[in-house]
């Protein structure tokens, strides 16, 4: 047809390329890794195509709050046994105990909270075992310059602060809720996240100004979150129990581990209770 | 409405293109640009329309200022319509809503402006098709549309950017002679562009030949046709043309060597002319009166009907139109030597 | 067409159903499981909790909200795009496209970091008029039009391109403004093309997860929009959020299923 417009080619190649590689740094630094929920990317990991169950592979499944403590242990347990590789996959307890419950492939499931645990089939520990592995206790964690001059939990029910707890039906929201409740204070909650890293997140980036966690979780933000106790006689503390679905030399091994004085220090530098 | 005139000099320079081009047309006149392509006509229409500046130039309507002398009215306050070669049209209006556009778009009311569209539709015989879409209409009934449409707002220029060249060649003569037919009742002025000379030989009134951006010639059909002043456009008329000076009375010395004429009365740059069936063809030198005599060699011939037109090149390149007949007693083909003559009396010379 | 010319493109057609039907199933089959595994007998129950109805209003809400703001902002960048040749116009194009290849999460964050109480935005809000945006139904708004508004603005840009620029033209030697061009004539031309736009933002606000949990939290009725509910109550009660799934999947179709008979081609 006489007069057709010549087609306008868009060629941004250079703009495309500078901005993927932008793109990809801030995925890199923002992102939040595959621990701990707060999306899609949370407690989906756990692959089930490295040897699952047997072999030297252990798969871990964890709750958020063991993060630190389990992640040194299994370093350690590698360099102890080469060859040997610990999977670890953390999240949020009532998530992965469905996973479990679905079929997700695990050796070894460490939970926080027994609500969590029923969500398990009551067989699940036969042909393994079971222990609990360490106990934790509730603190109030604020930004490290503590805006909300927070210094006990009457301070949460002041009117113009921000708290945020963990939703109900994660074993650290259902704990709060629960120290709150005894305690009668009645905090202004703006939100409640789907687990305990997303809770302290909040704090961390100073978008709340406390938030009701674990203490060993407060231990393990150093000090990118200021502590603030709560007395035992107004405290609950949660039972972390641990099961191990098999007996495989490694699964026995690492659970031991974990159960060991070795492990037991471990646990309690990150703030957690001795069992 | 008063006496209308168009008074425009463009000037635009774009990619080392420099166009340089004067029109001026009267009320009614219809004034057809020619050129080749890349020429600059359609520019010129858009600088006219207000849809490119001119730099330096200007466009003065019935003494308004359109453009220059540092105004440049927009586009959408001159008082133009434009139809070009694709109709255009608003493909989500109906045919009626389309040629009411323009009129809505000045201020009209609704039943006003589709009165008036109604009735430009009903000038152009397709008041039938008024509530068909575009894609519904053929492309000589979609042309007539847009006409109506420009024809809508009662402009003072119409611009017309070779309208009939997508139209197939079956339906072009019936929407050329109703063009010419509702040209004659526009009381503005039309500038026509057009590639085709038979539009132009029958639809303007004065002929304006643009070639690199510059006027070459411009006259009525009469004068062009009989004397053109450039190659082209002897090529559109179908003279054969060439360049030269004059050297004694009766001889117009050219690239190709003497040509003969009857005698001229000018002297020095000059145009020689002739027409094709003026050349006579021999297998052999011609005796007789013939001056203009020259060996040539046969590149193409074209026979249509009974006629032949033969191209010849060699020591000058011409155009012989003979009998088909001829062609065949003469067995004249592509390759063959070929001897061709004109009489001094059917050149032209005039000065250039 | 001959016979044999015949087979052979039938044969083409059944070798393409294989793949095709590959993708169908990719597609069908969740879906399908979704309605197996849904217990019919519990739904209105499920239904009836207290944290359904406002999920689904807020959701409803924010992203009819969203595209509104969608449209209005996005339409005029849009035809700005469609009608700029420049390398400035191709460096904004690839701007806009980011949000479509970034992670939510990694947009929620960055939201943060903008809007949040300390952000570059937020901490200025927060200090001079006392507004806090992050926990709030704007959050919410905020999240969805930063990863849906691309979506619009890219299939709006290729429906402005569509428009043959010379329409504008004569649309201005007919006497039409600027603004009578862009809204009597690219408009109505560019129209079906901006209505699938709306629907693929309206659609991707919908499923938005992991910036709106990221930047707005989770609160019921205040910034708990369907999707996070059904995320929260997977853990409590797979059931109730299979339920809730359903109601989703209900009002998606429901919604693009009447776009799709007027506007949508």
């Amino acid at each position: 047809m006489r007069g057709s417009r010549p087609i306008r080619r868009c060629r941004p190649t250079l703009a495309y390329a500078a901005v993927a590689a932008a793109v990809l740094v801030a995925s890199a630094c923002g992102a939040r890794g595959g621990s701990g929920g707060g999306g899609e990317s949370g407690v989906a990991d756990v692959d089930p195509g490295a040897g699952g169950a047997s072999g030297s592979t252990v798969t871990v499944l964890a709750a958020a709050s063991l993060t630190e403590p389990l992640t040194a242990l299994a370093r350690g347990y590698e360099a102890d046994h080469p060859g040997v590789q610990v999977r670890l996959s953390f999240g949020s307890s009532t998530t992965l105990a469905r996973q479990v419950a679905e079929g997700a492939p695990a050796d070894i499931v460490a939970l926080a909270g027994s609500t969590a645990l029923a969500k398990l089939p009551p067989d699940a520990a036969q042909d393994g075992g079971r222990a609990t592995i360490a106990r934790n206790a509730m603190e109030i964690a604020t930004p490290a310059d503590n805006p909300g001059r927070i210094t006990a939990l009457e301070d949460l029910s002041r009117p113009g602060l921000d708290v945020v707890l963990c939703a109900a039906t994660v074993p650290c929201g259902a704990a709060a809720d629960a120290v709150l409740s005894r305690a009668g204070v009645t905090p202004n909650v703006v939100s409640r996240e789907v687990d305990v890293k997303a809770t302290l997140a909040k704090v961390r980036l100073g978008e709340a100004d406390a938030a009701v966690v674990y203490h060993s979780d407060v231990v393990s933000a150093g000090d990118a979150v200021h502590g603030v106790a709560i007395p035992a006689a107004r405290n609950t503390t949660l039972d972390y129990p641990m099961l191990w679905l098999n007996r495989a030399e490694h699964t026995v091994g690492f659970a031991e581990l974990v159960g060991s004085r070795e492990g037991v220090t471990a646990l309690t530098a990150a703030g957690f209770l001795a069992p | 409405m008063g006496a209308l005139s168009l008074d425009a000099r463009v000037l635009v320079h774009r990619d080392g293109f420099a166009l340089d081009v004067a029109l001026a047309a009267e009320s009614s006149e219809v004034v057809a640009m020619l050129g080749p392509n890349g020429a600059g006509k359609t520019t010129a229409l858009h600088a006219i329309a207000g849809l490119v500046p001119t730099e330096g130039g200007h466009v003065r309507v019935s003494g308004q200022t359109w453009d220059g002398d540092g105004t440049h009215l927009p586009a959408s306050t001159r008082h133009t319509g434009m139809v070009a070669a694709d109709h255009l049209l608003f493909p989500h209006l109906t045919a009626l809503e389309n040629a009411a556009f323009g009129p809505r778009s000045r201020g009209v009311r609704r039943s006003a402006a589709r009165a008036r569209a109604m009735a430009e539709l009903a000038g152009l015989g397709i008041d039938s098709l008024a509530d068909r879409r575009p894609r519904e209409l053929s492309h000589g009934q979609a042309q007539r549309v847009a006409l109506a449409r420009a024809l809508a707002t009662d402009p003072d220029v119409l611009l017309l950017d070779e309208p009939l060249s997508a139209l197939d060649p079956a339906s072009r003569p019936e929407t050329r002679a109703i063009l010419g037919h509702r040209l004659r009742d526009f009381p503005g002025v039309t500038v026509l562009v057009t590639h085709d000379p038979l539009d132009a030989l029958t639809l303007a009134d004065r002929l304006v030949f643009i070639d690199g951006g510059r006027v070459v010639q411009e006259g009525t059909p009469a004068e062009v046709v009989v004397r053109p002043r450039d190659r082209y456009v002897a090529q559109v008329v179908g003279l054969n043309l060439y360049a030269g000076t004059t050297s004694d009375a009766s001889t117009v010395t050219t690239a190709a060597g003497p040509v003969v004429t009857t005698g001229h009365e000018h002297r020095g740059p000059s145009w020689v002319a002739f027409s094709p069936a003026a050349v006579a063809l021999y297998r052999s030198r011609p005796d007789g009166s013939p001056r203009n005599t020259w060996p040539l060699t046969v590149s193409s011939v074209e026979i249509a009907g009974q006629t032949a037109r033969v191209r010849c090149t060699g020591a000058i390149d011409l155009t012989a139109e003979i009998t088909a007949a001829s062609v065949a007693s003469l067995r004249l083909h592509s390759g063959e030597p070929v001897w061709a003559s004109v009489k001094a009396s059917e050149v032209s010379a005039y000065p250039a | 067409m001959s016979a044999s010319r015949r087979a052979a493109a039938r044969t083409t057609r059944i070798g393409l159903f294989v793949p095709a039907g590959l993708a169908v199933a990719l597609v069908a089959l969740p879906l399908a499981a979704l309605l197996l595994r849904a217990d019919w007998g519990g739904l209105l129950g499920h239904l009836a909790d207290p944290a359904v109805l406002p999920a689904i209003r807020l959701s409803l809400a924010t992203t009819f909200t969203t595209v509104v703001v969608a449209v209005l902002v996005g339409t005029p960048l849009a035809w700005l795009l469609a009608r700029s040749h420049s390398r400035r116009a191709s460096w904004l194009r690839a701007l806009i496209t980011v949000p479509l290849v970034l992670p939510p999460v990694v947009g929620g964050v960055a939201l943060l970091m903008a809007y949040g109480r300390r952000g570059v935005v937020g901490a200025p809000l927060l200090d001079l008029f006392g507004v806090r945006l992050p926990f709030t139904p704007v959050a919410v708004v905020l999240a969805e039009l930063f990863v849906a508004m691309p979506f619009y603005i890219i299939a709006v840009e290729g429906a402005m391109r569509g428009v043959d620029p010379r329409l504008d033209q004569v649309a201005a030697t007919l006497g039409a403004s600027p603004w009578r061009c862009f809204t009597r004539v690219a408009l109505p031309i560019a129209a079906p093309g901006m209505a699938a736009g709306a629907a693929l933002a309206w659609a991707r606000a919908l499923g938005e997860f992991g910036a709106t949990i990221t930047f707005a939290g989770n609160f019921a009725g205040r910034t708990q929009t369907a999707p996070l509910a059904v995320y929260v109550a997977l853990e409590r009660d797979p059931d109730a959020a299979i339920s809730l799934s359903l109601a989703m999947l209900v009002v998606s179709v429901v919604i693009l299923g009447a776009l799709r008979g007027r506007w949508v081609r």
